[in-house]
């Protein structure tokens, strides 16, 4: 740090400061949709990822269809609103067919979900084809925002940061704030009894996972901004995703957002003093470490076992 | 077949009755090579066909990569037949998948050559790939044409590399960039493996020692990561003159896109990459690369006759919007050398064809004339392509040629 002036830390401060809440809300979006399936149905949904990438492809076709037709500067609304119902579809069909017959059985959803992943990913391989692809970004996404000039804040990284507070928002009004988050917390405090007052557990069931893929088509629509879209995009996110929901504790969204932001401002200082993969090493232990102590995550749930 | 697939199949055709009149003296008819003088080690070789393998990943994350050389490899295949196949032999793919898992490439690698008999394979992309199936090649005696600009510190007897050892690629580049952008002060940044690393190792040396540059940073990236905000501002802090990049796979677009958006593009900042191919581009966007320096030995974009026909043979095969890049020109390379040497040989045995094949030009490359040398390695020159919003690269420079070293000496 030494041998540079104080105007030139002072940005990097800055600059530091904003990659890591971009980081943050970048986790926190990845790990949202989990966070209510796992944490809320206790399955482990390891095709999250691929759910992500249904809403990557979603955007990237929109962005081509918006091309031609000259609208590219405002399809980014339709393409998330669209990435959102497309991977709540999905979530729809597969809880029916697949998820609802394993309730009982956790570990088989792992290795179900796991296949599951697998076999999504050779469909956007066989239908989208091996290459990456990219999505073609509106001019106003592009570029910086510059306060002063040396300062650069990208605005695709303010992008992600709204989105991710709107849905946030838009789930904590769900789960808190609605008659459905009512139903979707009683089932999980007590299904059974649940069930004898009447609330239809299944159907419960089936829009949460809905609503869990749903989200992950929206973040992975907002990674088009930032990241790659190809058919393996899923696996590069699936891993944090976990890391986030374990770590704040599986049934606390509370959780999910202490735990996304702390796991962000903790790699994203030590990479910047420590080389990058020592930064993420380093990061790996300290959340090892606290899992030791607190198996149950920052945010234990108040279940009653 | 397709009526478009056969009209290409004409085309190809004529490409190759062009391309043979430099490649083959006479006719060679599969009479004047009776079967049994030309295999004496029980290869799959009959009086009308031999078979040739081709073993690249057509799933998994490496699909992505090596989809390109497998259309190259089969273009030139069928090109190949087209003019009548080699030593009167029409040439029989045998394709496996190497999953992108690297024990399946020896297993597959194994099975082509053991069970099949294959009397060549097209194959491998990444070095871990290459190292698995590298000890079945040397067991059974088989032959491998690896087309994959790769780190080097290797050579087989039973190995051709059709794409740069780590020198070729990296020291005319910097040597360019040292010269031609005055630049004194580099930052080093690459994926966390064995190419990446072992590149930047040369790289430095290269950099203290002959350009008397400095290395302000030097920084590995875990394969797959996408969040690049913590780098990029220390490259800002440190302000190097050049970016070395060698970043692979879903980060490589992280990287340039959070670049980008981080304000250091191409009018502020100079990089030059070891990594970034015409396939790459396709998902990182022309508009994120638009200004910024590939070091690669082809380029689509290269006006040479030869590069003209393979372009427009490689398209009406696998469709307009195909791009071809380094790989995926040096995987065309590897039927044609086996065909060359083949006819060299006057044999498919192994031993004839792999002593046959050094010394031998191929002078109608798509990237301009090659040698094969001793090594198994290629004489070739570098290109510097500069990015365009279009996803394709102006040449704006090109070395002379480059003998292949793949044990460098003082690099070490």
């Amino acid at each position: 740090m030494f041998g540079y002036s104080m105007a030139d830390i002072g940005n990097i401060v800055v600059m530091q400061g904003f990659s890591g809440l971009s980081m943050f809300t970048v986790l926190l979006l990845m790990a949202l949709g989990l966070a209510i399936i796992f944490g809320q149905m206790g399955v482990i949904n390891m095709a999250h990822g691929e759910f992500m990438t249904i809403g990557a492809y979603t955007t990237v076709l929109i962005s081509k269809v918006a091309a031609s037709y000259g609208f590219t500067n405002y399809y980014f609304v339709f393409a998330i609103a669209i990435a959102f119902l497309l991977a709540f579809a999905v979530g729809y069909f597969i809880e029916f067919i697949m998820i609802r017959h394993l309730y009982k059985r956790p570990l088989d959803t792992l290795l179900a979900t796991w296949g599951l992943s697998l076999v999504m990913q050779q469909i956007f391989r066989s239908s989208f084809g091996a290459k990456e692809v990219s999505a073609e970004l509106p001019e106003w996404m592009l570029g910086s925002f510059k306060p002063t000039p040396d300062i650069d804040i990208p605005i695709n990284g303010v992008f992600v940061m709204v989105l991710a507070a709107l849905v946030t928002f838009g789930v904590y009004m769900f789960m808190y704030k609605s008659r459905w988050g009512l139903r979707v917390r009683a089932t999980v405090q007590n299904r059974t009894m649940a069930g004898a007052v009447g609330i239809n557990t299944a159907k419960v069931d089936r829009v949460t996972f809905a609503l869990g893929c749903g989200i992950a088509g929206i973040a992975g629509a907002a990674f088009t901004t930032i990241a790659s879209t190809g058919p393996t995009t899923g696996t590069l996110y699936i891993v944090d995703s976990f890391m986030v929901v374990v770590f704040g504790g599986a049934a606390s969204i509370v959780g999910t957002i202490a735990s996304a932001f702390g796991i962000a401002q903790a790699q994203s200082i030590l990479q910047f003093f420590m080389t990058s993969s020592m930064g993420k090493v380093s990061t790996l232990l300290v959340i090892v470490t606290i899992l030791m102590m607190k198996p149950e995550g920052l945010f234990a749930s108040k279940l009653r076992k | 077949m397709s009526t478009l697939n056969r009209r290409g199949f004409i085309k190809g055709a004529m490409l190759g009755a062009m391309m043979a009149a430099g490649l083959v003296t006479g006719h060679a008819f599969a009479a004047d090579y009776p079967t049994a003088k030309v295999n004496t080690t029980g290869l799959a070789v009959t009086d009308t066909t031999v078979k040739v393998g081709i073993l690249h990943s057509a799933t998994g994350t490496m699909a992505i990569s090596e989809t390109g050389s497998i259309q190259a490899e089969k273009l030139a295949i069928e090109q190949i037949n087209a003019m009548g196949g080699i030593l009167g032999r029409k040439i029989e793919v045998v394709q496996e998948d190497g999953a992108s898992d690297w024990p399946t490439f020896a297993e597959k690698a194994k099975k082509l050559l053991e069970k099949d008999k294959v009397a060549s394979v097209m194959g491998c992309w990444t070095s871990a790939s290459r190292k698995a199936a590298l000890p079945v090649f040397e067991k059974d005696n088989g032959l491998l044409f690896y087309p994959t600009f790769y780190e080097g510190l290797e050579q087989s007897k039973n190995v051709f590399y059709t794409g740069q050892e780590a020198t070729q690629q990296i020291l005319a580049g910097l040597d360019w960039i040292a010269k031609e952008k005055k630049a004194k002060t580099f930052y080093l940044i690459g994926s966390d493996y064995i190419w990446p690393r072992t590149s930047m190792k040369i790289a430095r040396k290269h950099i203290e020692q002959h350009l008397g540059g400095k290395v302000v940073g030097e920084e590995y990236i875990a394969l797959g990561d996408t969040q690049f905000g913590s780098v990029i501002n220390k490259i800002k802090l440190k302000k190097p003159d050049v970016i070395y990049a060698a970043v692979v796979g879903g980060s490589n677009v992280a990287w340039f896109k959070q670049l980008n958006a981080a304000g250091l593009n191409s009018s502020k900042q100079t990089m030059l990459t070891i990594s970034v191919t015409e396939d790459e581009v396709l998902g990182i966007g022309g508009e994120n690369l638009a200004g910024f320096y590939s070091a690669m030995k082809y380029f689509q974009s290269q006006d040479n006759e030869a590069n003209k026909k393979f372009v427009e043979a490689f398209k009406k095969r696998w469709g307009k919007d195909a791009v071809i890049g380094d790989v995926t020109q040096a995987a065309y390379l590897g039927p044609w050398l086996y065909k060359a040497a083949v006819e060299r040989a006057g044999s498919f045995d192994v031993d004839k064809v792999q002593a046959a094949l050094p010394g031998y030009e191929f002078k109608d490359a798509p990237e301009g004339p090659v040698t094969v040398e001793a090594n198994h390695h290629l004489t070739t020159k570098l290109r510097i392509g500069q990015w365009g919003k279009d996803g394709q690269a102006k040449v704006v420079y090109t070395s002379g040629y480059i003998k292949p070293d793949p044990f460098p000496k003082g690099y070490q």
